[in-house]
């Protein structure tokens, strides 16, 4: 896969344990213009392990002299957003995917109704700039635990305060997703980033009240739970390598130097699919992929994001 | 590179013919002797030197004569050009792509200037120069993906994602197999490839379009296809079956050389930027028998091709009329002798 080179061109802490990259084209010329919405694969090659995590792009699709993301440190990390954090500095070179988009507007919708919570925020920040371009019909609402932690309640607020609702549960604001969902007019697109538990709230609660499938949009990069170390066998390729506990099975593959092909690396855009073979223990599925009756099956699974519970895992491969 | 654009036609007196360098050039689609459908993507990346493959749009003897063809057919059916109201960024990442594409591959032919959203164009073959403002469609004299579409070989259907499938939207089809672009505007992708045979039933298809789904910015893919046609035709479209359909029934032993055509089309599909939709583009290269001929080699092989493929796709690709005169044609080359794998001339 073709990647780009950026250079850091500045840092800055946005909210609590946020931190905010501007990146510009290592060599000096125009980096891709992309759609609202997507992301791009960070690699941070840390000493005796490479980290690759998917960011998504808030800067302005139109700017092709910069990127930006937004990188929340992950109490629970593994070592990628902390190494983001601590480990790259003004200056630094990175290579960064092309960006992907997985969480693309319909453009065929009436409305669009953003839903943002915390560092879900990002991809929204990028797509109300198509939206404004496009003069396409949207309202936001941003949700955040206080004050500190209210990224970029700021910067709407100058752009498009008209159409940006926020919500500080510190001050007892919450969002009625039944309320809201029943207030839009027919033809009417969801679009959910943030915490688990506040996407799937708002996924059910669109379901429940008959929302067409393709009207919901939902967009959660897992990290790879930690787990305990189990063997890959690899029926193809007659290999055998371990995942330690902090590792997933698709960096394993990879440091191992097996070529297993991935795009998103959180349990989102189902590339990296792998058929199962056989295993002595269970399968740990973590991705949004896969159906339940594929989970339930034992035929398949995401090494981005899922694990077993084991002695090994044979795969063919 | 210097390119010597020919004078030909492909309709009427068909005066279409293929130099030496261009029959050796050609796409020959075949590796084996047997053929079975089959997706068959690769990575479109940079081919050999003077390969078809070698740029990320290809450029050839026939540019100027298939350009005219398709302003001809646009001219007489102004539906062969179709874009649903939401492609317009589409659109412009089409004009984009097509115009830096062919100033970076063939600067002697091709020239763009940008300062800002101010840009101009230079297209040296069909003598254009157009100053215009990129995203305002007023600036130029018709929409972005028609004025494009017109200075480019072959056909672009552009997809877009959404439903966790992708959607015929827009298209320039001017050069077709026997498919309609009217009728498949806005078809989704399992609508459009109904028809195929052979194929459903072995998940072919969704294996395809989940591919595709995740097919990335600046790494495009590509597939051949093939068929047959009577007589150089780009327009073979159902919309104007009278004028060439009835040429399948003057295929015999001794003129299936000269008449007879196989059509290899170069697939290649490129994510777009701004608006995430895909660029489905379709190359149509065409050679008759008698060209195809001066490598026995090839000849070999589509004989046996021909005379041993399966009776559904036979049906299917339209040959079914005249595939034992071409066959018959062929048999005279085909001494029998392991001509090995690959698709090389020689």
């Amino acid at each position: 896969m073709s990647q780009l080179q950026v250079k850091v061109a500045s840092i800055q802490d946005v909210s609590a344990g946020v931190r905010h990259f501007t990146l510009v084209d290592a060599h000096g010329g125009e980096l891709p213009a992309f759609s609202g919405g997507s992301h791009i694969v960070v690699t941070m090659p840390a000493p005796g392990r490479t980290y690759r995590n998917a960011y998504s792009l808030l800067s302005s699709p139109e700017d092709r002299a910069h990127y930006e993301i937004a990188v929340h440190r992950q109490p629970q990390s593994r070592g990628g957003s902390i190494y983001m954090h601590e480990e790259v500095k003004v200056g630094s070179v990175l290579d960064i995917s092309y960006p992907v988009n997985l969480f693309a507007l319909s453009r065929v919708a009436k409305h669009h109704l953003l839903i943002a919570g915390g560092i879900g925020i990002t991809p929204f920040m990028a797509q109300i700039h198509d939206l404004e371009r496009l003069g396409g019909d949207y309202s936001l609402h941003y949700g955040f635990r206080s004050r500190e932690h209210a990224a970029f309640a700021d910067a709407l607020k100058g752009r498009v305060s008209q159409r940006a609702v926020c919500y500080d549960e510190s001050l007892g604001q919450r969002m009625d997703f039944d309320a809201l969902l029943r207030a839009q007019p027919l033809g009417t697109h969801v679009y959910a980033c943030g915490p688990q538990g506040m996407v799937e709230a708002l996924v059910s609660t669109a379901r429940a009240l008959g929302w067409p499938e393709h009207h919901i949009h939902s967009e959660q990069f897992l990290a790879p739970p930690v787990g305990e170390p189990f063997t890959l066998k690899l029926s193809k390729s007659e290999l055998e390598i371990t995942v330690q506990g902090d590792m997933s099975m698709l960096e394993a593959l990879e440091a191992a130097g097996v070529d297993a092909p991935s795009l998103c690396r959180g349990g989102a855009c189902g590339r990296c699919e792998l058929e199962v073979l056989g295993t002595d223990g269970e399968l740990q599925h973590h991705d949004h992929y896969l159906s339940d009756a594929d989970k339930a099956s034992g035929r398949k699974i995401m090494p981005c994001v899922s694990r077993a519970k084991c002695g090994y895992l044979e795969l063919n491969l | 590179m210097s390119l010597a654009f020919k004078q030909e036609t492909f309709r009427d007196d068909y005066t279409f013919r293929n130099s030496p360098e261009a029959i050796r050039r050609f796409p020959f689609p075949f590796p084996e002797d047997q053929y079975m459908y089959s997706v068959n993507i690769e990575p479109h990346t940079a081919g050999p030197k003077g390969a078809v493959t070698e740029f990320t749009l290809d450029v050839d003897e026939h540019y100027v004569a298939e350009c005219r063809d398709k302003a001809i057919t646009l001219e007489q059916d102004p539906g062969r050009c179709a874009s649903l109201p939401h492609m317009m960024d589409a659109e412009w990442d089409f004009l984009e792509f097509t115009m830096e594409s062919l100033a970076r591959d063939y600067p002697e032919q091709f020239s763009l200037s940008k300062n800002g959203k101010a840009w101009t164009w230079i297209n040296r073959p069909l003598g254009i120069e157009q100053s215009f403002v990129f995203g305002d469609a007023a600036t130029l004299p018709m929409g972005p993906f028609e004025y494009m579409g017109r200075q480019v070989q072959g056909d672009f259907v552009l997809l877009d994602q959404r439903e966790d499938t992708l959607f015929a939207d827009a298209g320039i089809v001017t050069s077709q197999a026997d498919w309609s672009l009217a009728f498949n505007v806005g078809m989704s992708w399992n609508e459009w490839h109904g028809p195929v045979p052979q194929v459903t039933k072995l998940g072919v298809m969704d294996r395809a379009l989940k591919f595709l789904m995740s097919l990335q910015q600046a790494n495009p893919v590509r597939r051949l296809n093939w068929t047959m046609t009577i007589n150089p035709r780009l327009d073979t479209s159902p919309e104007n079956y009278p004028l060439w359909g009835g040429d399948r029934n003057k295929v015999n032993e001794q003129n299936a050389g000269e008449l007879a055509h196989l059509r290899v089309e170069l697939q290649t599909l490129f994510r777009m930027p701004r608006s995430n939709a895909i660029v489905f583009s379709i190359r149509c290269y065409l050679i008759s028998m008698q060209e195809m001929a001066t490598y026995p080699r090839w000849a070999k092989r589509f004989h046996r091709v021909l005379r041993d493929l399966h009776p559904d796709l036979v049906e299917y690709k339209g040959i079914t009329k005249y595939q034992q005169a071409v066959v018959a044609w062929l048999s005279r080359f085909d001494d029998g002798a392991d001509i090995g794998t690959g698709t090389q001339p020689e």
